[in-house]
């Protein structure tokens, strides 16, 4: 589905990712993780297309065509769905308004046709449960005035409304309380399928307890230096990202 | 003083003079005297001009470089092109004016209703000169003003309401100004007087709108006296064309427990000047101000609001918002006046623009003057672009970047445009606007 290869990228001049190898298939949940300043959410944000991100070399490849070469609707389009670390608030335009338009063109671009309105109500009221929220909040401007863990909820929310085969969380679970996770872990869950693919990005090992990944990838300095199983995001809980930096660090500092 | 200023001056006072000359027997109207009154004061005062403070940042010149006619003449609008424009249901009372003047034959006058004298100014001069003479010009000061002055000089044509205490009047009345300057530009002067008696209540919905290019100098003037415990929903909404000049001046009167809900959308015109005052008169009055401009090109659209708290307990609020792309200028000056024995005042204002080019401006002044101490004022002014991340945000959502931008100009609008009170009005008003920055922005 998503082949990555030797990606290098560059942000206000200075280089970010250094040359980042991943493979994603079907079905598959990936890990990354590392500590403050890695390039965990540059890669986040260079795979959904994010101007100031500039790409300096490497390949993006989803579902056989270039990523790189597509504007950011144009992914979202495709089925690369981004949850922000940081929702942005978008004062009076409505949420209902705001989905009624993003499935629309989705829907447009796979050539199936609109939803009529009771289908559209129909479909947001079952997703509105997937991530336990009220209905009043279609009437809500978008983001606007909503906490940290309704924020959260809503990009699940999103996700569940678009069905994208791709969803990057780019640490979704910041700033939620347990409960909060709880529920956007459970929204994940029951979103999963053998046909779609989620990278998880995150600092914290706590949100992999409830969302168990296939695997995990260690992200130090641009770029990834160490990949396993689950066990990987355990061995990093106990030693910490120094067992990384000290383990790694002279080698990618070389 | 410049000499196309004392051309121009000396051409509106000839204008005037023909049109005394062709007034015939309504010259001895007792009216007729103050007309003759305020060209004396036109003719004395200074022409605006930008070395005024309140004439800083707009420019008359479009008004020096053309000499416009009175319209004296029957109009042969098609029915159908009118039909178009009219903003309220079909059957609402209606009523029209074509290049300044009134139009019997497109009005619709069935006010069903007892207890409302509606009519033009012309007939409400001549049928009810007595009431006409206690409210015209009452509380509109013409000798400070030059174009508040040319406007009384010129007071023929425009509305004459008056709602008899007690009476609430159900479906809007609306009032349609038609433009049709084929052949040559075309100056009108019309002069609104409102009187809404005790304990009623009214909804008017004014819309201004042009049928072909050419320019029209459109200086109006509208007196409002909203008595003890009235209420007025008060929709302007002017689309005329890019060639027009409009001045309005509106001086609202309220007295006690009275209620003003005022909403003043400017699309269209070269150069457009709202005077808005306020004079709040009795205690526990309520006066609520809604303005949305939107201009691309070389449009400049100035409001001035002025609110002038002289008795306890009153609450205003107002919110002006404007979309600027272009080369096109905004003004906002909004002045809160707070007398002494104006205690317990609450006041808020607030101006917001949202700039789509790099050569748009807007100056934005709020000032607030304050004599009472026991008082709640606040003022904002924002001047911004549209949120790159929101963009963003929705793009990562499928929608191309034109639809996001979109969303953002009528979200911003939205703010204004949610609080119109008639749900028909509103949702037109909306389709102008959508349809406007679709296609010139």
């Amino acid at each position: 589905m998503l082949q990555i290869k030797n990606l290098h990228a560059m942000v206000e001049g200075n280089e970010i990712l250094k040359g980042i190898d991943l493979v994603v298939k079907p079905g598959e949940i990936h890990a990354i993780m590392g500590p403050n300043g890695s390039g965990k959410s540059t890669l986040a944000n260079v795979l959904a297309g994010r101007e100031e991100y500039i790409v300096t070399s490497g390949s993006v490849t989803f579902m056989g065509k270039n990523l790189l070469e597509m504007d950011p609707e144009d992914r979202a389009r495709e089925g690369v769905f981004l949850a922000f670390q940081y929702p942005v608030e978008i004062p009076g335009v409505s949420m209902s308004n705001f989905l009624k338009q993003s499935l629309n063109a989705i829907r447009q671009h796979r050539g199936e046709q609109s939803l009529d309105a009771r289908q559209f109500l129909k479909k947001m009221r079952e997703k509105l449960q997937l991530v336990e929220m009220d209905e009043k909040f279609l009437s809500r401007s978008v983001n606007e005035g909503f906490s940290g863990g309704e924020k959260k909820r809503n990009e699940i929310f999103q996700m569940a409304m678009l069905e994208p085969k791709l969803a990057i969380l780019d640490e979704t679970d910041s700033g939620l309380d347990i409960d909060a996770l709880k529920i956007v872990s459970q929204g994940v869950n029951k979103l999963r399928n053998s046909e779609n693919a989620f990278i998880v990005v995150t600092h914290y090992q706590r949100l992999l307890n409830y969302i168990i990944p296939d695997f995990v990838h260690v992200l130090y300095n641009g770029k990834i230096v160490e990949s396993g199983a689950k066990d990987l995001a355990l061995h990093l809980e106990e030693h910490g990202y120094d067992w990384v930096k000290n383990e790694k660090g002279t080698e990618v500092t070389a | 003083m410049i000499p196309e200023i004392i051309d121009l001056k000396d051409w509106f006072i000839s204008t005037f003079n023909n049109f005394e000359n062709r007034l015939n027997g309504h010259a001895d109207q007792p009216f007729h005297r103050l007309r003759r009154e305020a060209i004396a004061h036109f003719s004395r005062l200074d022409f605006p001009n930008t070395r005024m403070e309140e004439w800083k940042y707009t420019n008359l010149q479009p008004l020096l470089d053309r000499r416009f006619r009175l319209f004296d003449a029957d109009h042969e609008a098609k029915p159908a092109a009118i039909e178009k424009l009219f903003l309220g249901k079909k059957n609402d009372n209606r009523l029209v004016f074509v290049n300044g003047k009134f139009s019997e034959k497109f009005s619709n006058l069935r006010t069903t209703q007892r207890g409302i004298i509606l009519t033009n100014l012309e007939t409400a001069l001549h049928d009810h000169s007595q009431l006409v003479n206690d409210n015209l010009a009452k509380y509109c000061d013409h000798r400070q003003n030059a174009f508040t002055a040319l406007n009384t000089a010129f007071a023929r044509e425009g509305i004459f309401l008056q709602v008899a205490p007690n009476v609430v009047v159900g479906e809007p009345i609306n009032i349609l100004h038609i433009f049709d300057p084929q052949s040559e530009p075309y100056q009108a002067h019309p002069r609104h007087v409102l009187v809404i008696e005790k304990n009623s209540q009214i909804k008017i919905v004014e819309s201004h709108h042009s049928l072909s290019d050419g320019p029209v100098f459109n200086n109006s003037v509208t007196e409002i006296i909203l008595k003890e415990g009235s209420r007025l929903d008060l929709i302007k909404v002017q689309d005329v064309n890019l060639h027009s000049i409009g001045i309005h001046h509106t001086q609202i009167h309220q007295e006690k427990q009275s209620i003003l809900n005022s909403y003043s959308i400017d699309l269209g015109g070269a150069l457009v000047r709202n005077n808005l005052t306020v004079s709040l008169n009795g205690e526990n009055c309520e006066s609520n101000l809604f303005g949305f401009y939107l201009a691309s090109g070389n449009q400049v659209i100035d409001n001035h609001t002025r609110i002038e708290h002289l008795k306890p307990n009153c609450n205003s609020n107002e919110l002006y918002k404007g979309i600027l792309s272009g080369k096109s200028r905004g003004v906002f000056s909004g002045t809160i006046y707070v007398a002494r024995a104006a205690q317990k005042t609450n006041a808020f204002q607030s101006n917001k623009n949202l700039l789509l080019s790099p050569e748009a401006d807007v100056n934005s002044k709020p000032q607030l003057k304050i004599f009472a101490d026991d008082v709640k004022c606040t003022h904002g002014a924002t001047i911004g672009q549209l949120d790159d991340e929101a963009i963003f945000y929705l793009q990562q959502r499928g929608i191309s970047p034109t639809e996001a931008q979109n969303l953002l100009r009528l979200a911003f609008a939205g703010e204004v445009l949610d609080k119109m009170s008639i749900d028909n009005v509103r949702t037109h008003v909306q389709e102008l606007i959508n349809k406007r920055l679709q296609q010139e922005f």
